[in-house]
């Protein structure tokens, strides 16, 4: 296996350009000859499979749940990210391309990144084209926030729904394109592996999950957008079906997995409230800019939050970053929450929170304008937790919500594997160690409107149509393997649920694989893993028939392939001998408790090519130069 | 707190179902209903029964997936709740739920507590959408749109398509899903070309999907989690109406 970043020469500003003039174009008339399967509807899904459908291309398009509309993108909150300048504020492309490369903790790819902020403004004219309706200003010019952290305002919003709406407007470019024949949509389908012939990715094995039919699809390329892999650790913020089967099985026909440590912990989220916590919410961060951040000075305080005085209260953000406070970056803020509550101060139920209190704002705002700004996640905070934040302070704690890391592509957004095109959040791209906020919907939507619709084109170009078709024997005998193993899990039948073993495994890794880590922490982890592997394959018990929508079988299926990515996730953290970004690892950090990194051996790719079942994958490493934003230490004091 | 539910069960769209009795047992005030679900159904595996099957993604409120009828009412008792984010702490110690699947012609029983709402998608390919091309689009701010025209189509879009309206009409009406859609984008600029065939070519698809008519009972406002105002059904009746003269001389 060979990385080749295939990034065009030139200057960086020049690239993308030099690249679309570079590119071999399919002959307009002979586009509908081919045959493109995007697995996953969410923004680079949607987007993908509208726009190759626009171009003339044939696209079947697949998805897990019953409607493409409802795919994880839907629940994004905050906002997206573009490069408009709107505010007059000195943003630029060139300032997002910075802010990426430096947020992201120079461990991601500068040309890529570069073509990010480029393309970004494109994206807002294309959603407000389709009609999403983004929040505006009185004189009728689309309205913008700062958010994230970021010193310029452009973020654009709607409400708190950005997510909702701008893959709505995704999914109406997609069910015009289904009326007009031009993509066949599969709700309620999913992938569970991947045909590679002679080194090529010519087609997906799927099942019903309604019939519990297995059948095949053969494609002359395949793009998965099949979104991250944060329910590895079992509570996150990420929808309940949120998986890393499909990148999982591409991984293990040969595409290389790219930086799978790299995860995000998002610092505010809702608290796990008991033993049958099945997700965590997510309480968008844009409350850190009026909220702050405390806890009681003192061990086993268990006045209620209002009757602590000032002085008997740490405002710990405030005190480590004097300068940024409770607008700390994410990785920093959970790292942080964590380490108090580790120390015995944390409240609420198992010492597993912070205070994030309203009560300054209100004093200094009012009532209505706290209303105005938070009114309805302060709702959805009093749904969930039956407490009025208005008159006690929230409780908040970290909660795994992004995955960096992803199946490693190409500047063409391929993989390692011809023919095999990875979008949105399933690649490793754009956003190195940490991702800044209201960037996974840019990245999403650049990659699907206005990246892989042309890069793709040079690889057709390349390709006779319809060269293997799905009857080949190929995909016979994987489709009788995919059968094979829905056997087998049903054939256990063990005395433990899927869910309790995954919840046993989220735990393992939260605790040793998740905000801090160590090489000791992180060798246990890999018997844990091992040993609760073996467990599953033992003791696992999934009822029901494969013929039929058996929700448990789709479970243990993602399961079984969370046991194996959890290994290979360890391993990564585990060769990563420096702290960079959300990966950070004790052995490794500053005088001052701050992540260290290490340019001279580490500013590379990690990308894991898989070698068998009982072999140790073979690690390749893509170097990084940053020659324009100068490697420096981030710095938020 | 001990809950007693009495759950829809339904092996398929063609065989009979009926409601099979589970008790839930010490369960916490701070679980969500389908936390309660989940707990049952551990409970169910554990004895080697079949699980209850029912749709569910986000458990936030947002993906629309989720969606069951308790004790008479879509998503329950909670105003502006849907199913995932409804919390025990709305029911009593003791209390007898009923929980049942959504029931609409056009919505049949998949399994359980699931139905194939694929419907609404089909509505949305009548013409749910601005045509527009990727690429095509003019700079972002050459068209400004006021803020109260902006914010009113925001309150249409927040429609997250659970399918809770049509299982509170007697008459299993999807009116207030289309109007919903309808008015987010006649409310737009970018929505005005195509506003008089949309309208005309989704109300056509509703009735072809078998969704009933709207006899203004208004209970689907009342059961919609994101509360989509009935206001502007009185404005789909208008825009097809305009639609309807628009088609006969000829513009459709
Ligand atoms: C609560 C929350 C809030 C967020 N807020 C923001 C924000 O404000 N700004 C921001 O920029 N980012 C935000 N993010 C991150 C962002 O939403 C996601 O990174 C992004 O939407 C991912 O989009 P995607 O298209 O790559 O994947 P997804 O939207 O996750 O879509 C994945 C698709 O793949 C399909 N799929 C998956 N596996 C299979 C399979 N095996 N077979 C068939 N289909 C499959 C699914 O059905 C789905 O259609 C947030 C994330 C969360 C969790
Ligand atoms: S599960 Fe998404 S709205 Fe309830």
């Amino acid at each position: 296996m060979e990385l080749r970043a295939l990034v065009p020469e030139g200057p960086i500003e020049r690239k993308w350009e030099r690249r679309r003039f570079e590119v071999k174009l399919v002959n307009p008339a002979n586009k509908r000859r081919y045959h493109v399967i995007v697995v996953g509807s969410g923004l680079a899904g949607a987007s993908a499979a509208a726009t190759l459908a626009e171009l003339g291309y044939r696209v079947s398009c697949f998805c897990y749940q019953d409607s493409p509309r409802r795919a994880h993108s839907i629940a994004a909150q905050g906002g997206i990210n573009a490069a408009k300048n709107y505010q007059n504020d000195g943003d630029s492309v060139w300032r997002l391309f910075y802010d990426t490369v430096k947020g992201g903790d120079f461990r991601a790819r500068e040309a890529n990144v570069y073509r990010l902020a480029e393309v970004s403004a494109n994206i807002i004219d294309q959603c407000v084209a389709q009609g999403v309706p983004f929040a505006r200003e009185y004189g009728g010019t689309l309205a913008n926030r700062s958010f994230g952290g970021a010193q310029v305002s452009r973020t654009f919003y709607a409400r708190g729904q950005t997510g909702q709406q701008l893959l709505l407007g995704a999914y109406q470019a997609l069910e015009r394109q289904v009326a007009l024949g031009r993509v066949a949509m599969y709700p309620r389908a999913e992938m569970l592996d991947l045909v590679v012939v002679d080194g090529k990715a010519r087609g997906i094995v799927v099942r019903d999950l309604v019939t519990g039919a297995v059948s095949s699809h053969a494609g002359d390329a395949v793009v998965l957008a099949t979104g991250g892999y944060a329910n590895v650790y079992y509570l996150s913020t990420n929808a309940k079906g949120c998986n890393v089967t499909a990148t999982w099985r591409a991984y293990k026909r040969g595409a290389a997995f790219a930086n799978p440590c790299f995860t995000q912990i998002h610092p505010t989220c809702v608290p796990p409230a008991g033993e049958y916590q099945s997700k965590l919410t997510l309480m968008s961060e844009s409350l850190r800019n009026d909220g702050r951040i405390w806890l009681p000075r003192r061990q086993g305080d268990h006045r209620p939050p209002q009757d602590i005085p000032d002085a008997e209260r740490d405002y710990y953000l405030e005190r480590f970053y004097p300068s940024f406070g409770n607008l700390a970056p994410r990785d920093i803020a959970s790292r942080r929450a964590k380490e108090m509550c580790d120390q015995g101060l944390g409240v609420g139920p198992g010492g597993q929170g912070v205070y994030l209190d309203f009560r300054d704002a209100i004093l200094r705002l009012g009532r209505d304008v706290v209303a105005e700004r938070y009114g309805n996640l302060f709702e959805m905070y009093e749904r969930i937790t039956g407490e009025n934040p208005y008159d006690t302070p929230m409780r908040i704690y970290p909660a795994p919500h992004y995955t960096m890391g992803g199946l490693w592509v190409d500047y063409n957004l391929m993989s390692t594997l011809d023919g095999l095109f990875v979008i949105g959040e399933a690649n490793f791209a754009d956003h190195g160690a940490n991702r800044l906020g209201a960037s996974a919907l840019m990245q999403g939507l650049a990659d699907g409107y206005f990246i892989l619709p042309y890069t793709i084109g040079n690889y057709l170009a390349q390709t006779k149509p319809a060269e293997v078709p799905a009857e080949h024997t190929a995909f016979r005998s994987v489709q009788a393997e995919v059968a094979a193993r829905s056997t087998t899990l049903l054939g256990v039948t063990g005395t433990r649920s899927v869910d309790s073993l995954h919840r046993e495994l989220g735990t393992l890794l939260w605790d040793r694989c998740g905000m801090a880590r160590t090489g000791a922490g992180l060798r246990a982890a890999i018997d844990g893993v091992r040993a609760l592997r073996e467990r599953f394959w033992k003791d696992v018990y999934v009822g029901g028939r494969g013929e039929d929508l058996n929700q448990a079988l789709e479970k243990a299926g993602r399961v079984a392939d969370f046991m194996e990515f959890a290994e290979l996730m360890c391993e990564d953290a585990l060769h990563r001998e420096e702290s960079c970004g959300g990966h950070f690892r004790e052995e490794y950090q500053t005088a001052e408790g701050e992540a260290r990194r290490d340019d001279a051996r580490f500013a590379y790719v990690a990308a894991w090519e898989y070698t068998g079942a009982s072999e140790r994958p073979r690690l390749h490493k893509e170097p990084l130069a940053f020659e324009h934003v100068p490697l420096a230490q981030r710095s938020y004091k | 707190m001990n809950l007693t539910l009495h759950v829809w069960r339904q092996p398929d769209g063609r065989t009979a179902g009926r409601f099979e009795t589970y008790e839930a047992r010490d369960v916490s005030p701070a679980m969500s209903f389908l936390e309660l679900l989940d707990v049952v159904n551990e409970g169910l595996i554990a004895r080697r029964e079949e699980p209850i099957a029912f749709d569910h993604d986000c458990r936030e409120g947002i993906c629309g997936a989720c969606g069951m009828v308790i004790n008479g009412r879509p998503h329950g008792p909670r105003r502006a709740t849907t199913a995932c984010q409804l919390h025990l702490r709305q029911f009593t110690d003791g209390d007898e739920l009923w929980i049942e699947p959504w029931r609409a012609r056009a919505f049949p029983v998949v399994k359980d507590l699931i139905v194939n709402r694929s419907a609404f998608d089909r509505l949305i390919q009548a013409g749910g959408f601005v045509s527009v091309n990727t690429g095509g689009a003019p700079e972002a701010n050459t068209i400004p749109v006021p803020k109260p025209a902006a914010e009113r189509a925001m309150d249409a879009a927040e429609c997250i398509g659970c399918g809770a309206c049509v299982a509170a009409c007697p008459n299993a009406s999807a009116m207030l899903y289309v109007a919903a859609k309808v008015a987010h984008l006649a409310l737009l600029p970018q929505g005005q070309p195509e506003r008089a065939r949309r309208v005309v070519s989704m109300v056509d698809a509703m009735d072809a999907e078998g969704f009933g008519a709207c006899t203004n009972h208004a209970e689907c406002t009342a059961a919609c989690p994101k509360e989509i105002a009935i206001d502007f059904i009185a404005q789909l009746n208008r825009d097809y109406a305009h639609g309807l003269l628009h088609r006969l001389s000829g513009g459709v």
